[in-house]
């Protein structure tokens, strides 16, 4: 009796692999296919990741990514196939070389540009405010004017 | 005096560079392929289903590769150019038959036409992933020795086929 229940619950599993259903695989390669699928552009809709994307050509790079993972090759191995064929662009994070320096390096030099602008501007606008000098008189008119006005918005 | 100039200048490369970047085309990726050997393939022909076809029969002439299949809109839209650029007889066109199914496939070319020299099956999109197919139609034009030279992404307009593809066809059959 307990056998054939161990059979039976065997049983859907062979059925599986007889007909070429995707058997479950292991929860390990199932994560990594994921991970590597995050990484890649689709080139249908190019502003979704592989594993995002629904577009065919996405489903047959995420099997092409399950059963590389299945014949043994690592991450690398698998990312360099996917760029031999489409490019640079199916990284979303594009290697640092010649072509994408200004990619890499060009916000925070314009960041940069931006804080020494700043700087200058902001040193600049000190030493003019600093050079700037009020006789008595003005600085009296200035206090009655501060004054008035500080008066009038309380009441 | 600078106050001004400066920021003119600094939005007017802005405009220069957001121009440009109108200008471009974000679908065309130019392929890694170019200049490197074609991949290699080994597949069913669609008219004579038991024959095999290879990239090793094909070396020793410039051919094209048309990836094309029947629920392709703009392949249709291509379609006529290819036609016409098959009666010219300049170079043969190979068809690559894209996850497509032989019936739809047969009938398509039946009712618009067969360009090719024979059209062969990638039923599953593998040959299509090996050369970086990601928006049919696509053409590349393949030299004597095997390389890839050329790569039209969408359909071949003639225009392209005009100033592209046809000067390229000249160049890599006198070599």
């Amino acid at each position: 009796m307990l056998l054939s229940m161990l059979w039976l619950l065997a049983l859907p599993l062979s059925a599986g692999a007889q007909t070429g259903q995707p058997v479950p695989e292991d929860p390990v390669n199932t994560k990594r296919a994921m991970h590597l699928a995050e990484e890649l552009r689709c080139l249908v809709c190019q502003n979704q990741t592989i594993a995002d994307s629904s577009a065919e050509l996405a489903v047959d790079l995420r099997r092409q990514i399950r059963e590389q993972i299945a014949q043994g090759k690592n991450d690398g191995q698998i990312i360099e196939f996917m760029v031999a064929r489409y490019g640079d662009f199916v990284l979303y994070r594009p290697p640092l070389k010649g072509t994408t320096l200004f990619l890499w390096f060009g916000p925070p030099l314009l960041l940069l540009t931006g804080f020494a602008f700043l700087f200058y501007y902001l040193k600049s606008r000190r030493n003019r405010i600093a050079q700037q000098h009020m006789s008595a008189s003005e600085r009296e008119e200035a206090r009655a004017l501060l004054g008035s006005d500080t008066g009038s918005r309380r009441a | 005096m600078n106050r001004y100039l400066i920021p003119l200048a600094v939005f007017i490369v802005l405009v220069v560079f957001l121009g440009i970047g109108l200008g471009l085309n974000p679908r065309e990726v130019p392929s890694p392929l170019i200049g490197k050997p074609a991949p290699v393939f080994k597949l069913a022909q669609l008219h004579e289903s038991g024959q095999v076809l290879g990239k090793e029969d094909l070396l020793g002439q410039v051919w094209l590769l048309n990836v094309w299949a029947s629920w392709c809109v703009s392949c249709r839209e291509e379609h006529p150019v290819l036609i016409e650029f098959a009666k010219r007889n300049l170079v043969p066109i190979y068809g690559l038959n894209y996850k497509d199914k032989r019936d739809d496939a047969l009938a398509w070319l039946n009712r618009f036409g067969d360009p090719y020299k024979a059209s062969i099956v990638d039923a599953d999109g593998r040959v299509g992933i090996d050369y970086g197919v990601y928006g049919v139609p696509e053409t590349f034009v393949i030299d004597k020795a095997g390389l890839v030279r050329y790569k039209q992404i969408g359909p071949v307009t003639p225009d392209a086929l005009k100033n592209k593809i046809l000067p390229l066809l000249q160049r890599l059959q006198q070599s």
